[in-house]
């Protein structure tokens, strides 16, 4: 007669580099409704942060309006968190990230606050290449207003109340290529093997990651007919790759076939370890790409795995050239150095 | 691997680890669900049902259950299943229009109960309901066999015991106390059916050293020594007690002692002390009645001065472990000596058959044990069972229960011209148990409590008087709060592959990760190390799905599971639900009281 989550955790649950166990990783129990794509997520998440042994501490979980905005709350509970103005979320990424560059900022966000209410701030947090880490929870409608058409909702998806969505649906992957997204990945909330290390390459890459993650809404849009329901996703997934990310301090084993496998230098050192099943398409050729989710769209399949990397990425903080002490540490010294100093800059405007 | 064939009764009986433990195999969550929702009454009846003393069982038993209970691995101390027991029996209401009525017109078979033990008395409640005409022969004057002669007051109120007992024999049973039987032929001559024997092990094991013979004024046999104070023969002992011995009935002695007059009681064994038979509560009980535990000294001789016995000489050991077994090897130190004004012997029992004459038909083992089935408890003679002590040597009471319960069948079908190898199905119900949006059937929350001690009365007074019970037992407060406790380990997880949409949601939300989605195995220990927590505990089953749409299956490691309900309560297809498992041991005549 209760909806408590238990205290007690197995004992003998494995422990990570930092000796947290995913106990330390977790949130909240989550008020979404039962079977939510959105759930599989947030246990991704829990998963990647946990096996990259990031100390809570060092996130920042952003967020907006939405069933999709409301998960910061169901992980990573010992972490910062803002919950912004519905698809504000990443003005306000970009201003803390401004201020202080030594987070880790992971957005959540959903298909309205990123491709409806959100869409002007979404457009140029990617063309800035903010250094973050933005998922989008996709489920092609909007569940806390009752399940009516998202943007993102596909042409011709049927909804629960089976009416036929007679407009093009936002294609939020093509979207950020084009607007010059330095990696975005394509996954599918049921299919963690893939979301995880997907989530571990984006947090450890250097400038905007956005991952579009199909997340069914059991509730208003699971039906048949739906595009972003468990089984058409299931039945349409078309992997572009499957990947392993290799962490800075593994060593990287040396007996993969070449032929097969694409090893990927992230900024950091760490590597992504691809295995390519198309051999039409490179992950560092944005023409490739474009082609192959134009292909993809015609033959009504989703692509998932890594879909576009920049390995040469320069991130907003990098090209702007910022300081690495987070703003609220800088001291008086610091922000005013001398009329010495003043006088040298008023020298080189003259 | 296989999918789980959880339609096997035996499935989920042994996700219920108290139950399945326990060898009569009582349904302890659902009396202790009862006992949290005050209903005693209905609670002491699933017990009596199943374990035919609850209140002797709830102040004395040997609770194979508690080792087992899932409480004990999730945190450090199992639920306190025993001592509930005895909250159902002490807050009961009058249950004598619960009881089985007894037919006035008998089935017209006879059966001799030979003892009137746990174990005889079980086979009576068993068989009285169903018109047989029961005799029962004893030596006591009253019933209950060793629950009475072995089992100190202070531990068991004779009330308690006259009460459960007394249910039993106003069954219509005929009793012949004060009668010791001295030839099983006798009985046999007097036609009965079939006859149940239940002698238990009455005698204790002797100590023949240098100087028994001499002191044998001050020296005791523990069992024989502890009905002499029950029955009121021996009222006093020495200042000075040693108690020689490791296992239960010396931990009875040596506290018996200590209200007898011993003010320096000492309990002296040769093994380690953490290598006692006794059960660990009983050595602490020992222990807070000032009784030092003096273990690794092996027993040598009676010191006698004058033709009295003064004392005990030891030798000092160590154990010695060589493939696995244990050797007391002296450690070369002096003999240790203690002074004793008298000494009691409690090193084990034994059976005694001499009375069964050996040309009737039923063969004996050379141990001198008669030859017995273990599942059906007949003899060689078709027509003659044994159960309890008597049947596969000395046990414990509810060993003794559980093996009347068999007997009692075997009886039945041999006395109504059926196989006894027939072996009736338990007798298993599955309920629903979801009510409502996060509503269960059951207390679903999973407390932090750890376990409530019961409370002892003063240890003064109790010492003074060796009928005054030490243990208080919970009072209400404290039995619902460890009532709480309980995990409800019957109320299980039930998987419905074909409903299952593979949302992950149940392995997401599992608080102890005992639920993986993974790819099958063929062998089962690859597919336990693969699981998100490996499943070490070999002793727990897996759960094993079909396979699911997408190829994977579902496991379920039953080891830590908390049966919190999460699981169901996020599962959006009902894949997963939370069923109520009742299973009952099959009875004679599937009678069913509770």
């Amino acid at each position: 007669m209760t909806y408590i989550k238990p205290k007690f955790a197995h004992p003998r649950l494995p422990k990570n580099n930092l000796g947290y166990t995913r106990k330390e990783y977790e949130g909240s129990l989550s008020t979404l409704c039962a079977g939510c794509g959105h759930d599989s997520i947030s246990a991704a998440i829990i998963d990647a942060c946990f096996e990259m042994n990031i100390e809570p501490h060092r996130v920042a979980k952003m967020s907006g309006i939405g069933c999709s905005s409301k998960t910061p709350a169901y992980f990573l509970s010992n972490s910062h968190g803002f919950n912004s103005v519905h698809g504000r979320m990443p003005s306000v990424t970009t201003g803390a990230n401004l201020a202080n560059r030594s987070l880790i900022y992971l957005g959540v966000s959903g298909d309205g606050d990123t491709a409806s209410i959100g869409m002007g701030q979404f457009a140029h947090v990617v063309r800035r290449n903010l250094n973050m880490t933005y998922i989008v929870m996709n489920n092609g409608c909007y569940g806390l207003t009752k399940g009516q058409d998202s943007a993102t909702a596909d042409y011709g998806s049927i909804s629960k109340s089976g009416n036929m969505n007679s407009f093009e649906g936002i294609d939020l992957c093509a979207l950020s290529i084009e607007l010059g997204a330095t990696f975005v990945a394509q996954s599918f909330s049921g299919d963690k093997k893939q979301l995880i290390p997907l989530i571990k390459a984006a947090l450890s890459h250097s400038g905007f990651s956005l991952i579009n993650v199909v997340s069914p809404c059991v509730t208003f849009n699971n039906n048949q007919g739906s595009t972003k329901s468990y089984d058409y996703v299931r039945e349409h997934n078309e992997t572009l790759s499957s990947l392993d990310f290799v962490p800075v301090k593994e060593e990287i084993v040396a007996d993969y076939d070449h032929t097969k496998i694409t090893m990927v230098e992230m900024h950091d050192g760490s590597m992504i370890k691809l295995n390519k099943l198309s051999p039409a398409w490179d992950p560092e050729d944005k023409l490739s790409i474009m082609t192959a989710l134009h292909n993809a769209r015609e033959k009504h399949e989703i692509l998932t795995g890594l879909l576009y990397i920049d390995t040469e990425s320069v991130e907003l903080n990098e090209l702007l050239n910022t300081t690495d002490t987070p703003l609220n540490q800088l001291t008086e010294k610091e922000l005013c150095p001398g009329s010495k100093i003043l006088e040298g800059i008023c020298d080189e405007l003259r | 691997m296989q999918p789980t064939d959880y339609k096997d009764p035996e499935y989920y009986h042994k996700v219920v680890d108290c139950q399945y433990a326990c060898p009569a195999h009582t349904p302890v969550p659902q009396y202790i669900r009862l006992i949290a929702a005050g209903k005693y009454t209905e609670a002491y009846m699933v017990n009596w049902e199943s374990n035919v003393f609850p209140g002797v069982l709830g102040r004395t038993c040997d609770r194979p259950c508690e080792p087992a209970c899932r409480r004990g691995r999730v945190e450090e101390e199992p639920v306190a299943i025993c001592r509930l027991k005895r909250v159902a029996a002490d807050f009961k209401d009058d249950i004598s229009h619960l009881l089985p009525d007894i037919p006035k017109v008998k089935n017209g078979k006879k059966i001799a109960l030979i003892g009137a033990g746990p174990a005889a008395l079980s086979v009576a409640r068993d068989l009285a309901p169903l018109g047989y005409e029961l005799h029962v022969y004893d030596n006591q004057n009253k019933g209950g066999g060793m629950m009475r002669s072995q089992i100190p007051s202070f531990r068991l109120p004779a009330e308690v015991l006259d009460q459960e007992v007394d249910f039993i024999l106003n069954m219509d049973v005929h009793t012949h106390f004060n009668t010791y039987v001295t030839s099983l032929k006798s009985i046999l001559d007097k036609n009965y059916d079939a006859v149940f024997v239940g002698t238990g092990a009455p005698r204790g094991k002797d100590l023949i050293l240098p100087g028994r013979e001499e002191g044998r004024a001050n020296i005791h046999v523990g069992i024989e020594w502890l009905a002499s104070v029950a029955f009121e023969h021996t009222h006093q002992i020495g200042k000075k007690v040693i108690v020689l011995g490791g296992g239960n009935t010396a931990m009875d002695c040596c506290r018996t002692s200590r209200r007898l007059g011993g003010d320096d009681v000492k309990v002296v064994v040769r093994s380690p002390f953490s290598e006692m038979k006794a059960s660990p509560w009983e050595k602490e009980d020992a222990q807070h009645e000032d009784i030092p535990i003096i273990d690794n000294h092996v027993p040598k001789s009676y010191a006698i001065e004058n033709g009295k016995l003064t004392g005990m000489y030891f030798e000092k050991v160590k154990a010695e472990y060589i493939d696995g077994r244990r050797k007391l090897v002296p450690t070369g130190e002096p003999d240790v000596f203690f002074p004793a004004d008298d000494v009691i012997i409690a090193i084990g029992q034994e059976n005694r058959f001499e009375w069964i004459e050996r040309d009737l038909g039923i063969e004996f083992n050379q141990w001198d044990m008669p030859v017995v089935d273990e599942t059906t408890f007949v003899s060689t003679r078709p027509n003659v069972f044994f159960g309890g002590d008597a049947a596969l040597g000395p046990k414990n009471v509810i060993t003794a229960v559980a093996q009347g319960h068999q007997a009692a069948i075997s009886i039945h079908a041999f006395c109504q011209g059926d196989d006894i190898n027939l072996r009736p199905a338990p007798n298993v119900k599955m309920f629903e148990s979801k009510m409502g949006i996060h509503e269960w059937a059951y207390d679903n929350d999973v407390t932090t409590d750890i376990r409530y001690i019961v409370p002892q009365a003063d240890k003064a007074e109790t010492l003074r008087d060796r009928k005054k019970e030490v243990e208080l037992g919970f009072d209400l407060k404290a039995a619902f709060r460890e009532a709480q406790r309980c995990l409800n380990c019957d109320v299980q997880t039930v998987f419905t592959e074909n409903k299952c949409i593979e949302c992950d949601a149940c392995m997401d939300i599992c608080p102890t990760n005992c639920i993986t989605f993974t790819t099958n195995e063929d062998d089962e220990q690859t597919l336990r190390m693969k699981l998100l927590v490996p499943a070490v505990n070999l002793e727990q089953d897996l759960l094993v799905s079909d396979t699911l749409k997408t190829g994977r299956v579902m496991v379920k490691d039953e080891d830590m599971c908390l049966h919190c309900g999460l699981c169901a309560e996020r599962c959006p297809t009902a894949a997963w639900d939370m069923k109520q498992y009742l299973y009952n041991t099959a009875k004679a005549g599937h009678l069913c009281y509770a």
